[in-house]
């Protein structure tokens, strides 16, 4: 039984069949058929943004906190392109996104008709796929492939450009289960030789540790609650990225917290001076490594990772393990079970022994101030007030980010949303509202610093109209602070336009919204502050006056290996030269 | 129709592959790349290139299953062995590709390109770019009194050395394809 339908109806239908039940767009000339489509329907919940990029962002924030595709719905030309630094988002750090945007009707592509861009062209380098579809009858099809290359292997974004006239037109609809097969099926299962091999390298490693990534997200929360287990059945110390937060509990007995960057000294002191490196779902990103060269010089590495192409693209690795982390972990803990448990537990304790005198160092301790409120007091408290709340956390991007990262603490995977690869300011907003329409009674937090925030403000409108009770809590330091720290320590304290002249009222802001707007600026409110915001049921703007020029420490220099970071203001001087200059 | 009949991981098994995986000498290598006949692929096999810095020294596409939509790819890259490793393993997460054949390490394979080359002369030199053309088994497929065209096919090297020969003889122009490989054996 062959359907005939519109191209129109077909989107809407696949969708549909897809298991979609939100999806984030904005109308115009080359989506109107698809829009009447979902006009005349209610099982599809459309939520209309006010810039592309935040739908984008919103899908991001949808698919990360519950594991499903988000999907963008975007018109031709501009639509397509605003939407590309938020499928770039997506692609970097490994999201399933599903776009379609309306395209040109096909007699008109090549003829710089109105509204026209090369959008298959433009985000060739930016999808994991794309598609122009240029017949109604493979239209279907090729929405089921694109959700099957959207979720399958590594996760990441995919588009569909859809001229009009195909929209239009009248073909065959091909339910997914009559979908072609696509040859497109990474592998899963990981070698089972290697994993043995593994297990067997941490029997008698004197100095493990696991490194874990967005990948153990990725994979589930199945393969989050299987690392648990083999972690205790282990006893080796764990730390993870910046994206993996919450796989493993930040509660739990053997986490050592975030690494990288600004990761915490002990993290980073077990990276460096481990004996095997056990690195799960994680791409050892420049922001983890530090010096390459230097790079924990004495480790064995065993790397799992579903995509080949992560593995000895940065460091060279002994055991590489392509496959699905969750079956992985699986493959191992069985294997690790099997075997007796047969951990070095005395060179353990040793170890144990170092890292409990490397955490003494205390590397997250900051000046307190009962005058104003420093940013690391603010999120202590936004902690210890949403402490066992059915909570997601939202961020932009700079110093606010990483004081979040290390500051708030996570006990299950999909609470934590957060641009790592690309680092798009401007992330939060948008994606907070993703993950509330996802989980409407959830207690919504978006970290925010004043300029990032600002990128993307517009979607207040849409928190507003949706209902979406996200709260946006803007660390507002008046400056691009990540960027100001970097100036002060790099650049001769020559702060070039980093500074936020002119900004908005925001208790006003959130006024003219039509949501709540709180303002503090005394550590001794702030507490009250907080409690008015989690209890307002609404948006809420909450401006957060905090020092202006504190740095975010601990912090590995650019170009500098993990044994030489910096731990607070006494340590900074002379401490980037050379190349670590060049790098970002 | 087999479009590539390749022994798979021929060189993993083989005795003689001692190169040293991590070692820094630039290597050129020869890939046959199958993919999928779609509109744009062609444009995301370069794009991967240009976009992560790898070279690009020869490309050479056409279609060779008609009724599978496959073509195949034959690209000639430099690069460390950890480059051309990366090369591969982003090749083969590509959507639209099917198989990725390293040439120069899965065994011994022949290389081909075909040129024509326009020489245009009188007299002594023509007679000498004609006997040259007969030593390099290139074949004349269009003629004047006073211009050849010869076809040449050979390794990159034969033809580069024809060029040379023929620059004095009055080469006016030249048309090269990329290289065509195949390994050897069944």
């Amino acid at each position: 039984m062959t359907k005939q339908m519109t191209g129109a109806k077909m989107v809407v239908q696949a969708l549909k069949d897809q298991g979609v039940e939100v999806v984030f767009g904005y109308p115009g000339g080359a989506v109107l058929p698809i829009y009447d489509e979902i006009f005349q329907q209610n099982d599809i919940r459309h939520i209309l943004v006010r810039h592309e990029q935040g739908a984008v962002h919103m899908a991001e924030g949808y698919a990360r906190s519950t594991g499903k595709p988000g999907v963008v719905l975007v018109t031709s030309g501009p639509g397509a392109t605003n939407a590309v630094t938020g499928i770039t988002d997506a692609l970097m750090d490994s999201i399933p996104i599903v776009v379609l945007t309306g395209q040109v009707p096909t007699f008109l592509i090549g003829n710089d008709a109105f509204q026209e861009a090369d959008t298959v062209g433009i985000t060739r380098p930016c999808t994991k796929h794309n598609w122009l579809v240029k017949e109604t009858d493979k239209l279907a099809d090729t929405i089921h492939q694109a959700f099957h290359v959207a979720t399958h292997g590594r996760p990441g974004p995919v588009l569909i450009d859809i001229p009009k006239d195909v929209q239009f037109a009248t073909g065959t609809y091909v339910p997914p289960e009559k979908a072609r097969v696509s040859h497109y099926q990474p592998k899963v299962k990981g070698d089972r030789a290697a994993i043995e091999k593994l297990a067997e390298l941490m029997e008698t490693a004197e100095r493990p540790v696991f490194y874990t990534g967005g990948g153990v997200i990725n994979a589930g929360p199945a393969a989050a609650a299987t690392l648990r287990e083999l972690v205790d059945a282990t006893g080796f110390p764990i730390t993870s990225t910046l994206m993996g937060l919450g796989a493993y509990p930040a509660s739990g007995r053997n986490w050592l917290g975030m690494l990288g960057m600004h990761g915490l000294y002990e993290a980073n002191l077990a990276m460096h001076g481990c004996d095997l490196m056990i690195n799960l779902g994680a791409r050892f990103d420049d922001r983890i490594t530090g010096r390459v060269t230097d790079f924990s010089p004495q480790s064995i590495k065993a790397h799992v990772d579903i995509d080949p192409s992560s593995i000895n693209k940065v460091i060279r690795v002994d055991i590489p393990i392509v496959g699905d982390v969750g079956s992985v972990l699986a493959d191992l803990l069985e294997i690790w079970t099997a075997r007796g448990r047969k951990a070095n537990r005395e060179a353990l304790a040793t170890w144990w022994g170092r890292i409990d005198g490397w955490k003494k160092v205390n590397c997250l301790a900051y000046r307190g101030s009962d005058k104003v409120i420093k940013p690391q007091y603010a999120l202590e408290r936004l902690e210890a007030l949403t402490r066992g709340t059915d909570r997601y956390i939202t961020t932009e991007v700079g110093q606010h980010q990483m004081w979040a990262a290390q500051f708030l603490h996570f006990d299950g995977p999909n609470r934590w949303m957060t641009s790592g690869g690309l680092g798009t300011m401007g992330y939060g907003l948008p994606a907070s509202i993703g993950v509330q329409i996802a989980h409407p009674e959830a207690l919504v937090i978006n970290v925010a610093g004043e300029a990032s925030w600002l990128m993307n403000m517009q979607e207040m409108g849409t928190a507003v109209q949706f209902r979406a009770p996200v709260k946006q809590f803007i660390l507002n330091n008046e400056r691009l602070g990540m960027v100001r720290q970097w100036q002060q320590l790099l650049h001769g304290e020559r702060y070039s336009h980093s500074w936020s002249e002119s900004l908005p009222d925001f208790v006003k802001l959130a006024e003219a919204f039509g949501c709540k707007g709180i303002r503090c600026d005394a550590p001794a409110d702030l507490d009250d502050a907080i409690r008015e915001m989690l209890a307002y049921d609404g948006p809420v703007i909450f401006d957060c006056l905090v020092e202006k020029h504190e740095n975010c420490f601990p912090m590995i220099p650019s170009g500098k290996p993990h044994n030489e970071m910096l731990l607070g203001e006494a340590s900074t001087e002379g401490a980037i030269e050379g190349v670590g200059g060049a790098l970002v | 129709m087999q479009a590539l009949n390749i022994k798979k991981g021929a060189s993993s098994q083989s005795a003689y592959d001692l190169r040293d995986p991590y070692s820094d000498v630039i290597e050129t290598h020869t890939l046959a790349v199958l993919v999928d006949n779609e509109s744009g692929v062609l444009a995301r096999v370069i794009g991967l290139f240009s976009g992560r810095g790898y070279n690009i020294e020869s490309l050479t596409v056409a279609e060779v299953d008609h009724k599978g939509h496959l073509s195949r790819i034959t690209v000639v890259t430099r690069g460390t062995p950890q480059v051309i490793e990366q090369i591969k393993a982003q090749l083969e997460r590509m959507v639209p590709v099917h198989e990725v054949h390293d040439l120069t390490v899965e065994g011994p394979a022949v290389q081909r390109e075909l040129a024509l080359f326009k020489v245009v002369g009188t007299g002594e030199h023509r007679v000498e770019a004609l006997r040259l053309a007969d030593i390099f088994r290139a074949s004349v497929v269009d003629s004047t009194l006073e211009s050849f065209v010869f076809e040449i096919t050979g390794t990159a090297e034969k033809i580069d050395a024809f060029s040379e020969l023929m620059r004095p003889l009055g080469l006016r122009e030249m048309a090269r394809t990329g290289v065509a490989a195949l390994s050897r054996g069944a």
